[in-house]
């Protein structure tokens, strides 16, 4: 048996003194190497003081309050002969299995310091630098380690093909982290868990701002005619139909119809390749209070005026009740968005990746315009485009744009037919 | 396999180029009755007579001049500096002279001259017998320059340095001479100039030195492997020109490098080495370049201790070799 001396340990760098808050031990008590004995607060940091060694508590000399300079005695524990002597490291490492060391004696200034190699075999392998232990000075993670998981991956990559698809949900995850833990929740402030379908959003948006090269244009169409053409029909339509034939109705067809003559703007993007599609089946944007949806019009080339209503008054019907189903929301080849019923006049669409392209279907206002150097009160709309510049270039969504305003000018009674 | 020191490596090289070919002759201070100062060319004098190894005045810029001369008139000259220390009123006719002799005439000379010159610390030689000279002829292209770090590779390495058919300069570490001993065999080989050894493979972390610091390295090399460090050693060798391939290999491999020598530091060989490896390795890296060297003093000092100070031993290798483990 032997006594040791505890003292005040250095609880940081330039650390000079600490005060002790709390004894956490009395004298009797029978501690472990790294245990508590004492709270301490220090002019940079509240710390618990481990043991450093496993023996019982013989006398506290600093009473609660008392200010010990770093070496000062803080109390007395008596130990075991060869416990006191021991340097051997292999006993404490088996305390350190049981019972977690204490954070503050882990070095890990160095974690977020990378190599060039650590970086390369990460970005090469989407490893998840923040999932990797370090074993190097400081924590820092060497080239050893990483080449360490790689050798242990490739046993396990043969068995399960899952798992590069993990990887690469880890991949966006560490994207989207450090914006997150850069913003501070203030007292007051609401802190909404971003979950399901919005945090399916965040990852579609992210992905389609980061990976697509969007460009954007905007026509305007006079739908004066249109826009007569339906407020004559929508009452009667209403009874017999039993829903609103709803002017975006009429836009989604002209998409349609322009798409078949454009097939370009019908493309996915697929890497190494363009995939022009057969069919025509249009995407729109369906809100709800929190949550958006895109559900799908199929076919759309092959659909009246009225089947596009009707379709288009189904989804959100489900989409509303929440009763919208995987098969539904499949499919898309081309995206119209009618932000028009939110009043907006001009707005720049994020494309609904992989579709090659995204339309806005604006507000209908009424406006004076110039017609054979008379004004005239005609109903004008905003249509915008949002392209991959990757698949479209400038003179096909053009011509497409044109294409569509051609269809919408001139649909009117003697015409278009809605059956 | 007869083993022999490092000295008895350099006299067996020379007396079996001697007798091989007749042009072969050696000049310099006290080669001859006396057979060296550090005795490389005993027995020689006797063998092949004062015709073939000659004794000259104190006059370094004589004894390369007259080399020279003879080398490009169709000679295979061996000169020897007594020190490297002492090479220096040489400069002048090795860099302006032998290294541009070939290029300057358009390939219609040559100049296979083999410039001996023991050099390095660690002896209480102090300040004009203890200097590593090789940094100053080390950016002269025309000139190669080797220094060998084991009995082995200096046979191989001076029969060939003799039979290049243009200038080399042989540096010897005057302490191996007596202190390194290895395996060489009897017979005739060649190794070739410009090219590094592996000799030691490990993949922890990479050292690359030359000259008596290899030593230095293994010793230190095998304490570490003790406690699990596995060392990869990179002999240059040639010194000048470097062989950039074995560097980039060695650095890749395990993306930790330590350089080591025992000439002072800044604008040393391994400076080059250094800015090799940055330029080819950077996405290999995993710690900062690191070089063990000399301090930037004008002179290794008499001092035991000082010496001491500033040579490069075993005990900072290991040290070095640790920390960049560790890091």
């Amino acid at each position: 048996m032997a006594i040791e001396k505890i003292t005040m340990p250095q609880l940081g760098e330039s650390v000079t003194e600490g005060t002790i808050n709390t004894w956490l031990v009395k004298p009797g008590d029978h501690v472990n190497k790294y245990d508590p004995i004492a709270e301490v607060m220090t002019d940079k940091v509240n710390a618990e003081v481990p043991s450093s060694f496993t023996g019982t508590i013989t006398e506290l000399i600093a009473d609660e309050g008392d200010t010990l300079a770093v070496g000062d005695l803080m109390c007395n524990i008596k130990v075991e002969e060869n416990e006191a002597k021991e340097t051997n490291p292999v006993k404490p490492a088996q305390n350190d299995a049981t019972q977690a060391p204490p954070k503050e004696q882990a070095d890990t200034s160095m974690k977020n310091r990378y190599s060039p190699a650590v970086l390369r075999l990460a970005q090469e392998n989407d490893i998840d630098l923040n999932d990797v232990t370090g074993t190097g000075k400081g924590g820092r993670i060497t080239r050893k380690d990483i080449e360490k998981i790689l050798q242990e991956g490739k046993q396990t990559k043969a068995k399960t093909e899952a798992a590069p698809v993990k990887q690469k949900d880890v991949a966006t995850a560490q994207q989207e982290k450090p914006s997150e833990s850069a913003v501070k929740t203030l007292t007051g402030d609401i802190e909404i868990p971003v979950t399901g379908v919005r945090k399916a959003i965040a990852q579609n948006m992210v992905r389609s701002k980061s990976e697509i090269p969007h460009a954007w244009m905007t026509v305007e169409a006079d739908v004066t005619d249109l826009v007569a053409y339906r407020d004559k029909l929508k009452n009667d339509f209403k009874q017999k139909e039993g829903f609103n034939l709803t002017y975006f109705a009429f836009f989604v067809k002209a998409v349609a119809q322009a798409l078949k003559k454009y097939p370009q703007l019908n493309s996915m993007w697929a890497g190494d390749k363009i995939i022009q599609k057969k069919e025509i089946n249009i995407s729109i944007a369906v809100a709800n209070e929190n949550e958006l949806f895109v559900p799908v019009i199929k076919h759309a080339d092959d659909k009246s005026i009225k089947g596009i209503a009707k379709e288009i008054h189904a989804l959100a019907d489900k989409a509303r009740n929440g009763k919208l189903t995987a098969d539904d929301m499949q499919g898309g080849t081309f995206t119209v968005n009618n932000t028009g019923s939110f009043g907006s006049i001009h707005s720049m669409g994020v494309i609904n990746s992989p579709q090659a392209a995204i339309l806005q279907v604006e507000s209908i206002v009424k406006r004076p315009m110039i017609i054979n150097n008379m004004f005239a009160a005609r109903d004008m709309v905003n249509l915008s485009l949002s392209l991959d510049h990757r698949i479209l270039d400038g003179l096909i969504c053009g011509r497409f744009l044109q294409y569509v305003k051609e269809l919408l000018e001139t649909t009117n009674e003697s015409s278009t037919n809605i059956y | 396999m007869p083993v022999m020191s490092y000295i008895q490596a350099v006299n067996t090289a020379l007396k079996e180029e001697m007798q091989r070919d007749e042009k072969v002759f050696i000049l310099g201070e006290d080669v001859g009755r006396k057979g060296g100062v550090f005795k490389a060319t005993e027995g020689l004098f006797e063998e092949f007579g004062d015709q073939r190894v000659m004794d000259t005045p104190l006059a370094e810029s004589a004894i390369a001049g007259v080399g020279i001369g003879a080398a490009m008139y169709g000679m295979r000259p061996v000169a020897e500096m007594q020190f490297a220390d002492f090479i220096m009123p040489a400069v002048n006719q090795i860099i302006s002279e032998a290294a541009k002799i070939r290029y300057r005439s358009n390939n219609d000379w040559d100049c296979p001259i083999t410039i001996r010159a023991p050099y390095g610390g660690g002896v209480h030689g102090a300040l004009y017998h203890s200097q590593s000279v090789e940094a100053i002829f080390a950016n002269q292209p025309g000139l190669k320059i080797v220094m060998p770090s084991t009995p082995y590779d200096v046979k191989g390495l001076l029969k060939a340095a003799i039979r290049d058919n243009d200038p080399v300069l042989f540096f010897e570490h005057k302490r191996a001479y007596r202190l390194l001993k290895g395996e060489v065999p009897d017979e005739d080989y060649v190794l070739p100039i410009g090219k590094a050894d592996v000799k030691r493979e490990g993949t922890d972390i990479t050292v690359i030195t030359y000259g008596l610091c290899v030593h230095f390295a293994l010793q230190a090399a095998e304490k570490l492997a003790e406690e699990g460090i596995d060392v990869h050693i990179l002999d240059l060798r040639t010194v000048y020109p470097l062989d950039k391939e074995a560097i980039i290999e060695a650095a890749k491999k395990t993306g930790k490098v330590l350089l080591v020598t025992e000439d002072t530091k800044e604008g040393s060989v391994l400076s080059e080495v250094a800015a090799i490896i940055s330029e080819h390795c950077l996405f290999d890296l995993d710690a900062p370049i690191q070089r063990l060297a000399g301090p930037d003093i004008p002179a290794m000092p008499f001092a035991p201790t000082m010496e001491k100070f500033f040579m490069v031993n075993p005990d900072k290798v290991e040290k070095a070799m640790r920390e960049l483990a560790e890091f």
